[in-house]
């Protein structure tokens, strides 16, 4: 953890210390790049998440990134917040279908049996979470070079940088320079921690999704809005946070002026 | 002062108070209990502290209905109350952040103390029974840590039960103890769940003896004279009531500010990724708040005449706390207020900086220079505490100190004329 709160305080002692702190020498196969920082609609005190964007983003999510990447704390209900109807969630959960394109809807098992003592497979539904696209994690492995891709649910309050690194790693693929030598089956991402990435370049073509909308799919649109997808994915209260957050602070501004006040009055007998 | 009222209220309490002396107990603490008429907002944070306290206690109750904590679901559960439960999220990030909040006032308060002699005559059992609670706090805060299960929880807990197996012969035992097996798993989650429930009761314990041994002798002040007359105190109730009000309306809201619009700057990203014992996370690093005295921990990469360095940093970081235990006999001044003594106030200023310095050091990797500093700066912390503090008592020439309170704060001649208020 990079803490803020100290490096803060130390800032003006370490300005006082040399020597502290940079690295030796540069190598280009290893050294981390400064994360770009986006504009993102959710930043700040008074950020919100936009629905078209959450939308077009989930889009990308379930066409692209539910090929390898699970989405387990998140449920199919939850889609109503982001501006869904619950019949089209009903549509979206008996639709889904995580794993390679093109393959039929998924199967879920219900937890319990039924009253013959069969487990019985159906559809998803709006309460079940997002089926994950592989049954555990060797199977994951297994299909992906040995390699696991995250579940998803977090990822954006998992990773030091937010969505900064989630945009990042999307749109960070480029050859590796030709004094690094890549490991087999893998990938040069400029932010990801060592470059050596073994998820293939997820988002390769504008026009890799169609937006019902018109909205032009470039690389760079189709990562801000899944990025955006996944911090809603991470930080589901956060407009509700933020607007009573607001309310909040006003309240406690207009208590902290009247106590104040009390306070000089009551004082002033004193003085 | 008897309730003295003639109404049915009135006659109910004057029973009550027969039996059980409590609104007679309560009105001579809130307007018989003399305080020192000249507190500063620096007096705030102790009854601050014990608000936290209680925020502390209501939001982990309501935590503790939802959530598992079984090593498989913990990380789950967490999930969900942040998710699914109604304003979940609202209190689990009241708790989160309340403690580092209650951090930040207990370590003021305990600056405070320091800054004005709070720990002198009379007020050492005070002073100790302070250190008693902080040092609980330390416990109830890194067991908590813990419960979410995620990567650095489950990576601190593994690193800071292992300084135990430092101490010699029995130190393996202790670990396995604490773990509840051979590595931090299951048993370990429940146990440090069970006491994460119990120690904030025994901390409420401590707090009562903590007031009382308060109410003995009273608040010290920021001239760290005593109290010598009427003069000098006022009722505690409606100037004290008031003025910590305000104080409170205004921690409320840096509070609100954390807590609804930046609810995970004081956190690490690693914990919200579910803990895997198969994956050790780049750097382990403790919450803020255990920063300086684990810098004093990593301090010593050297053994010291035989004895392992891990053992010595392991005693030193207990030592840095255990410190404060015997401070009213380290110091040989007299005088409490560091207003009045010119080095020792100079000195404190050091010491201050000296801390934050050590919570930098334990932020970073210890590699290159940082190791060099943090030995220098472990170095003065206890250089202070043994050194300083009794050679300064012994050299200083302190100012003059006020004849009393009510002279410094309203001049010699209205002090007589404000006796009666």
């Amino acid at each position: 953890m990079v803490n803020r709160f100290f490096t803060l305080i130390a800032a003006g002692i370490l300005a006082l210390a040399p020597g502290l702190g940079g690295p030796a020498r540069a190598d280009q196969c290893t050294d981390e790049m400064p994360l770009p920082h986006q504009q993102w609609s959710f930043e700040g005190p008074l950020g919100t998440y936009d629905e078209a964007t959450l939308q077009h983003g989930f889009q990308v999510y379930k066409e692209v990134c539910a090929v390898c990447h699970a989405l387990k704390h998140v449920a199919f209900r939850d889609l109503t917040e982001i501006g869904y109807s619950e019949d089209q969630v009903k549509g979206i959960a008996a639709q889904f279908a995580p794993g390679p394109p093109g393959g039929p809807p998924v199967q879920v098992t219900d937890a319990q049996p039924n009253d013959q003592g069969q487990m019985v497979q159906r559809s998803a539904r709006p309460s079940d979470p997002f089926v994950p696209p592989f049954p555990n994690d060797q199977a994951a492995r297994a299909a992906n070079n040995g390699a696991l891709p995250p579940d998803m649910s977090l990822l954006v309050k998992a990773r030091e940088g937010g969505p900064d690194y989630v945009y990042g790693i999307a749109t960070g693929f480029k050859d590796a320079p030709a004094s690094c030598k890549l490991g087999s089956n893998m990938y040069w991402n400029d932010y990801f921690p060592g470059h050596q990435i073994a998820m293939p370049p997820p988002l390769t073509t504008d026009g890799q999704v169609t937006y019902a909308d018109g909205t032009k799919p470039t690389i760079k649109q189709m990562a801000a809005d899944v990025t955006t997808f996944l911090a809603w994915a991470s930080e589901p209260n956060l407009n509700e946070r933020h607007r009573m957050g607001a309310k909040v602070i006003l309240f406690l501004l207009v208590a902290a002026g009247l106590f104040y006040a009390a306070k000089r009055r009551i004082w002033a007998k004193i003085h | 002062m008897p309730v003295t009222g003639t109404g049915r209220i009135s006659r109910i309490v004057r029973w009550v108070d027969y039996r059980l002396p409590f609104v007679a107990q309560l009105e001579h603490e809130l307007n018989e209990y003399p305080t020192p008429r000249n507190l500063n907002y620096w007096w705030n944070f102790g009854s601050l502290a014990g608000i936290m306290l209680v925020i502390m206690i209501v939001s982990g109750i309501v935590l503790a209905m939802h959530y598992t904590p079984e090593s498989t679901m913990a990380f789950d559960s967490v999930e969900r109350i942040m998710r699914d439960v109604n304003y979940g999220w609202l209190l689990r990030y009241i708790h989160m952040n309340g403690a580092s909040m209650f951090f930040v006032l207990v370590y003021i308060h305990i600056f405070r103390g320091l800054y004005y002699g709070s720990y002198k005559y009379p007020r050492e059992l005070l002073w100790m029974l302070g250190v008693v609670i902080l040092l609980l706090m330390m416990a109830t805060a890194f067991m908590g840590y813990v419960l979410p299960w995620g990567q650095m929880s489950y990576w601190g807990a593994t690193v800071i039960t292992n300084l135990f197996s430092a101490i010699p012969i029995f130190g393996q035992k202790i670990v396995t103890l604490l773990w509840g097996g051979f590595t931090v798993a299951n048993p370990t989650l429940n146990r440090f769940f069970s006491l994460h429930y119990l120690l904030p009761f025994v901390i409420v314990a401590v707090v009562m003896l903590h007031l009382v041994a308060l109410h003995q002798h009273g608040s010290n002040n920021p001239l760290g004279i005593d109290h010598k007359g009427p003069q000098d105190s006022i009722p505690f109730h409606p100037y004290y009531t008031i003025k910590d009000l305000f104080g409170l309306t205004v921690f409320l809201l840096i509070f609100s500010v954390v807590v609804f619009f930046y609810p995970n700057f004081l956190g690490d990203p690693q914990n919200y990724i579910p803990a895997n014992p198969l994956q050790t996370p780049p750097d382990i690093v403790p919450e803020w708040y255990f920063l300086p005295f684990y810098a004093i921990l990593r301090s010593m990469t050297f053994n010291v005449m035989g004895i392992p360095s891990k053992l010595v940093g392991v005693i030193l970081m207990f030592s840095s706390i255990l410190l404060l235990f015997v401070l009213p006999w380290l110091d040989t001044s007299r005088v409490r207020s560091a207003t009045f003594r010119p080095i020792y106030k100079k000195i404190y200023w050091l010491l201050v900086a000296d801390v934050l310095f050590l919570g930098y050091v334990g932020a970073h990797p210890p590699a290159g220079a940082i190791v060099v500093y943090g030995q220098l700066a472990t170095f003065y912390y206890f250089f202070h505490f043994l050194i300083l503090i009794p050679l300064i008592g012994k050299i200083e020439r302190p100012r003059p100190l006020p004849t009393s309170i009510g002279a410094a704060v309203l001049g010699p001649g209205a002090a007589e004329a404000a006796g009666g208020e």
